[in-house]
């Protein structure tokens, strides 16, 4: 089992695209996923266990990887919620969509998680990620929790500089789109749930009218009374076909769109990130600007060493910034039109299901005595 | 003493057929203020000879039909008919149609009590017997019907409270009926039964017209959280799509729409009506019991009147002895009368049951074809929309 890494970058051993979760058991309060990934070199493959506490190393490794220059200026592909096996109402609010479904639009959002740190150019090389996919041992079980995440959260005095004025166009125009962008889909990310979760609550009303009706079938020879029994029958296996299709839609609803939204909510909150950080970097290089012009003699070389550095690493986040930014443009456009294709074919598969159902139906009421 | 066999009385059911139509439409309010009332066209349209045209209408206001249960089941009842219940009165929805008729619960409020006079007034034209009745016709043929004014017991507390209270009212009776025949007990209990099974059913679809309802609400919040999010983005093509997408979600909320109404219409009135129904098929069952009642308590007059007479002979009192006498043959006769009319109305409740069980399974049967129907029609409308959206969600790459 190893903490430190000792050779930082190497070429990642597995393939990058078609990582998969392929399966997630419950065990008391933890879950763990089984990850497989494909060799690149021949065939075969890896199938490690891990936890959420395996992840969570893995980011820290990734935000911690220090030769990379403008590494401020990734966007990090964002990492799903911490999974809750008794989900609080709280629990349920910050997972969203990914709460749903014991875990299948979880592990579908986690998968999608590795892929993208597998095939980002700059990030594929950290060795973290190799010991990740291939290590038979996981590798974040007894690590020591430290609180690195220090530099994301915003503290009050934080705040302040978001809306610090930027010196470039294309970044202004960037952070002001990306805050209306953050907002939106947040809120329709949100509103679907509303939606899906309305849709479960009538496919449980329908079974409960279902198993209702069974209560009215009454034994005995009556022919009247047959002929009663028989419709209450008939309509309870109609009742229970629409909760079945209810269930489709919502379960179609889940696996497209609703991940989708997810996903594309998630990416707004990382590019948020990453451009937050360009932008304290960009204070803290305007103050070293100002520190080094009103330096003393005795103190100005030093300043002027810190302001090359500020100057230095700017320009690198901000390469790497623009570089990232014409990347997620085209992925997440990419991205959301096989959310819209898959959800519509989906849905119209269901329907056309559903149609066969009722004319089915509707054919042998009209048919009985 | 049950004399006509069960096939019999099935016969001359399937004899009876009639041919009356009744529509009731045109909500139309009628003054202001809180005097103001709702007037529906009642439309017939009939082949019967009995009615002087072939198709005519008049203009009918709520309490005329309550007017008209009321005088049916005056006149209709104690022969053991079951009488079709009006729909319920609403205070609170009647107070807001005075107020105005063009928000949407009222618009709702209306059109589900038209749908539900029109229910009450076909099943009234359905009944054999009750069609037969003067007070039928003239409701649906005379111009101006005098204005309905004792409709006090179905205020406030409702037609069920009123039929619970007649049947605790038979139900302390102090001589309990032997019945030779447990037809009329075993059925009795069958009501029950139907009735609090149908009660369930009742709230297990209101609860499913309520969702549909939420539902409705929050895609039409989704669709404007989609269309916002069109609005904002950059990307041309994506844009577009998700501005599609809003408008595929409106269309959606029309559907959920159309979808709760069905729920609600189509099966929550059914199920209402017959939780009703059932009720007045209680009360022609205690109908019953009376005429039991009455006869028991003429049986112990007579008894009374005998043993005057007797003591009058005893005691040789010749003059008394005359209306004793007289009195023992006016009950005799009493006796018999009601003897006659106990069967007779326990004949027709048997009838009436049997008219009823079929007269359910029928409509029931249709109700669920018409259920199915806007089903279909529901799924073929989505299929159009999600295939009308494919090409515009591939168009965005």
């Amino acid at each position: 089992m190893m903490e430190e890494v000792q050779d930082v970058t190497s070429a990642l051993s597995v393939h990058g695209h078609n990582i998969k979760v392929t399966d997630v058991l419950k065990d008391g309060d933890t879950l763990t996923f089984v990850i497989v990934s494909q060799k690149v070199s021949g065939t075969g493959e890896y199938h490690v266990d891990r936890t959420y506490d395996d992840v969570e190393w893995l980011q820290q490794h990734l935000f911690s990887q220090e030769d990379v220059p403008g590494l401020h200026g990734v966007i990090f592909p964002p990492v799903p919620a911490k999974p809750q096996v008794n989900v609080t109402a709280k629990g349920m609010k910050q997972l969203g969509f990914l709460g749903l479904g014991e875990w299948q639009p979880y592990c579908k959002a986690l998968e999608t998680f590795l892929r993208q740190v597998a095939s980002h150019d700059l990030l594929k090389k950290n060795k973290a990620v190799e010991i990740f996919l291939t290590s038979s041992d996981p590798p974040g079980r007894q690590r020591v929790k430290k609180n690195i995440f220090n530099w994301l959260s915003q503290a009050m005095d934080e705040m302040r500089k978001e809306g610090h004025k930027d010196v470039d166009e294309f970044f202004q125009a960037q952070r002001d789109q990306n805050l209306v962008m953050t907002g939106c889909t947040k809120n329709a990310t949100e509103r679907f749930l509303e939606v899906v979760l309305t849709e479960q609550k009538i496919a449980v009303a329908c079974g409960h009218f279902s198993a209702a009706l069974h209560l009215c079938v009454e034994a005995g020879e009556d022919p009247v009374k047959q002929a009663f029994s028989r419709i209450c029958v008939k309509l309870s296996e109609v009742l229970e076909s629409m909760k079945k299709n209810m269930m489709s839609v919502a379960e179609n609803n889940v696996n497209t769109l609703g991940l989708g939204l997810d996903l594309e909510s998630r990416y707004q909150e990382a590019e948020k990130e990453m451009l937050f950080r360009r932008t304290c970097k960009l204070v803290e290089l305007e103050t070293a600007r100002r520190s080094a012009e009103k330096a003393k003699p005795v103190k100005k070389a030093a300043m002027e060493e810190v302001k090359k550095a500020a100057e230095s690493e700017f320009d690198h986040i901000s390469r790497v910034a623009k570089q990232e930014i014409a990347q997620f443009e085209s992925e997440r456009v990419q991205m959301l039109q096989q959310a819209l294709v898959g959800w519509c074919e989906q849905q119209l598969l269901t329907a056309k299901e559903s149609a066969d159902q009722f004319d089915r139906y509707l054919q042998a009421f009209r048919g009985m005595a | 003493m049950q004399t006509a066999s069960l096939e019999q009385l099935e016969e001359e059911e399937a004899k009876d057929s009639f041919d009356v139509d009744v529509a009731v439409t045109n909500p139309e309010k009628v003054g202001d203020g809180m005097n103001a009332y709702v007037a529906y066209k009642v439309s017939t349209r009939t082949s019967l000879s009995m009615f002087s045209n072939k198709t005519f209408s008049v203009r009918r206001r709520f309490s005329d039909f309550l007017g008209l249960y009321e005088k049916l089941s005056v006149k209709q009842s104690h022969h053991g008919c079951i009488i079709p219940p009006p729909p319920e009165k609403s205070v609170v929805g009647m107070t807001k149609v005075k107020v105005g008729m063009d928000d949407p619960s009222s618009v709702e409020f209306v059109e589900r009590r038209r749908a539900a006079l029109e229910r009450y007034i076909q099943r009234v034209v359905s009944h054999p017997l009750l069609l037969q009745d003067s007070d039928v016709r003239e409701f649906l043929e005379k111009e101006d019907l005098p204005r309905a004014v004792s409709t006090q017991t179905l205020s406030g507390a409702g037609f069920l409270k009123m039929i619970n209270r007649a049947s605790d009212a038979v139900n302390k009776m102090t001589i309990k009926m032997n019945e030779s025949d447990t037809w009329f007990e075993d059925k009795f209990q069958e009501v029950e039964n139907e009735e609090q099974q149908l009660r369930k059913l009742h709230a297990m679809v209101d609860s499913l017209v309520n969702h549909r309802k939420e539902l409705c609400g929050n895609t039409a919040v989704f669709a404007k959280s989609m269309a916002m999010l069109g609005n904002s983005e950059d990307n041309t093509a994506l844009s577009r799509a998700l501005s599609q997408l809003a408008e595929v979600e409106d269309k959606l909320e029309h559907l959920h729409q159309e979808q709760a109404a069905s729920d609600f219409f189509i099966f929550s009135e059914l199920l209402a009506d017959y939780i009703r129904l059932l009720a007045s098929v209680r009360g022609c069952f205690d109908q019953r019991m009376r005429a039991w009642q009455r006869w028991q308590e003429a049986q112990s007059s007579l008894q009374k009147k005998r043993e005057v007479e007797a003591k009058l002979l005893w005691a040789n009192k010749p003059d008394k002895l005359q209306q004793a006498k007289e009195e023992i043959t006016e009950w005799e006769s009493r006796v018999t009368q009601y003897e006659r009319d106990f069967d007779k109305i326990g004949m027709t409740v048997r009838k009436e049951v049997l008219r009823f069980e079929k007269e359910k399974a029928k409509e029931f049967k249709s109700q669920i074809i018409k259920y199915l129907e806007a089903m279909l029609q529901s799924q073929q409308r989505l299929i159009k929309i999600w295939e009308a959206f494919l090409p515009e969600a591939k168009a965005i790459a």
